[in-house]
């Protein structure tokens, strides 16, 4: 039986019934706004990007302060197919690239700036928020 | 709270004295609006009793503003006296010059005598008066270190003095007080106060040229700053002033157009606090300051190939 089809059921049972459907539904709802990068945080992230000053050479309408144009617009970089027009952008390839762009595109403008793993899947789990 | 920038947080003897007047000031100010107002409403009341004109005319019209201005005004005689005396008779000096829209800072290296030049740092020893001899090379502009000291004007042709004394070692932003075009908002500096050991060990660093450049990479990235001509501009003591581009400089000193790179990797920031200092934010720079910072000297340079990029901002960054 449906626990959600409650309503022949006795008030009390009911209202249990509608609280559990209730945290189900919240459940559902904070999978959806999770990130899609395990392990990373997009709030620490969107703080990473903005310290690493990311916004030097890209747009990023998150992040405070500059908006060079030497780099491409970051503003869909969740929805785009592919990282720096050529690797597919999945999870594992957006943190190795954050890591070090040169090693995973040769010939990028992107220089290398001793980001982390941990530092590139935070910033990475922001990046699947830009949509 | 960030204090970094902050009249409410005076680290100096003269901003001390300036939070001192602003709190007096307020606070007097405040008390005398609230007692005005209070009269206000009893005046409004219903059934209000007569006053004597007289009293209130002379009283508060008159002796109560003489009184209080003039023991603020022999106070604020007696208090601003305190101010640290404008005059380049101190032990040290520091020469800044304002520029649209960074700032070029000058000391004198005691060993040697020369000239080391920076910019959109000054470093002082804490606890010491350090007198900064300031001028302007294109429009007004005003240094301004809230935590230190008051505002002071940089006029082109003219001289003017601030003396500064931080009294706890730290960092302390400034930033341009007086609007002086598009950039002004992105005209900013920090004021690193050290105790007297670390100063000397930086200024002596400060006085030798700089790294050479000992890698492949670094190699090319100084190649390329070479073969972009970047020398007309900058100058990398030690890179730019040997043949033939002594020469050159001779002939017309535009080396000081943009601030002298020979230490730039050891800033905090770059563009005049615009951008936290590394590889990354030095390749955006470079690749384009007029996205950054509309209206610099500085053209873009859109004919770089990645890696040259890469190599001229990890070179500029390894100049420590």
């Amino acid at each position: 039986m449906n626990i959600c089809q409650y309503d022949r059921l006795h008030p009390a049972w009911r209202t249990g019934a509608m609280l559990l459907c209730a945290v189900l539904a919240s459940g559902c709802g904070s999978q959806d706004k999770s990130s899609r990068v395990e392990g990373g945080d997009p709030e620490r992230g969107r703080l990473l990007t903005q310290q690493y000053q990311c916004a030097a050479c890209h747009f990023i309408p998150e992040v405070q302060g500059t908006n060079g144009d030497a780099g491409p617009s970051l503003q869909y970089m969740g929805r785009l197919s592919y990282i720096a027009g050529s690797i597919p952008n999945q999870p594992e390839n957006m943190i190795r690239f954050l890591q070090n762009p040169p090693a995973v595109k040769p010939g990028t403008l992107m220089p290398a700036l001793g980001i982390s793993e941990q530092e590139a899947r935070h910033m990475a789990a922001f990046m699947y928020t830009l949509k | 709270m960030n204090d970094l920038q902050s009249v409410l947080h005076p680290a100096g003897a003269d901003a001390a004295i300036i939070h001192q007047f602003t709190w007096v000031l307020f606070i007097g100010g405040t008390l005398i609006f609230v007692f005005v107002m209070a009269l206000l409403a009893l005046a409004m009341r219903r059934q209000a009793r007569p006053v004597r004109p007289g009293i209130w005319l002379f009283g508060a019209g008159i002796a109560f503003p003489v009184v209080v201005l003039t023991a603020l005004l022999a106070w604020s005689t007696w208090r601003s006296a305190q101010l640290a005396e404008q005059t380049s008779h101190k032990a040290m000096s520091i020469s800044v010059t304002g520029k649209m829209w960074w700032w070029e800072v000058r000391y004198r290296d005691p060993a040697s005598n020369r000239e080391i030049i920076t910019a959109n740092e000054i470093h002082i020893p804490v606890g010491e008066p350090v007198y900064l001899g300031m001028t302007a090379s294109d429009v007004i502009h005003s240094l301004w270190v809230p935590a230190l000291a008051g505002k002071r004007d940089m006029i082109p042709g003219r001289v003017t003095g601030l003396t500064l004394r931080a009294d706890k070692p730290g960092v302390y932003r400034g930033q341009c007080a007086e609007y002086c075009g598009e950039q002004h908002a992105r005209m900013a500096f920090h004021v690193i106060a050290l105790p007297r050991a670390e100063f000397d060990a930086w200024l002596a660093r400060r006085a030798q040229p700089a790294l050479p450049a000992d890698t492949t990479v670094l190699q090319r990235g100084r190649d390329a700053f070479l073969a972009q001509q970047c020398q007309a501009c900058h100058t990398i003591r030690g890179v730019t002033d040997v043949p033939p581009f002594s020469q050159q400089e001779r002939i017309a000193d535009t080396s000081r157009l943009g601030p002298d790179l020979t230490h730039v990797g050891s800033r905090r920031e770059i563009a005049a606090g615009t951008l936290r200092n590394h590889r990354g934010t030095l390749a955006g720079w470079i690749a384009d300051p007029q996205a950054i910072k509309p209206g610099v000297f500085m053209p873009p340079t859109p004919d770089l190939d990645g890696e040259t990029l890469r190599a001229m901002a990890t070179y500029l960054e390894h100049l420590k």
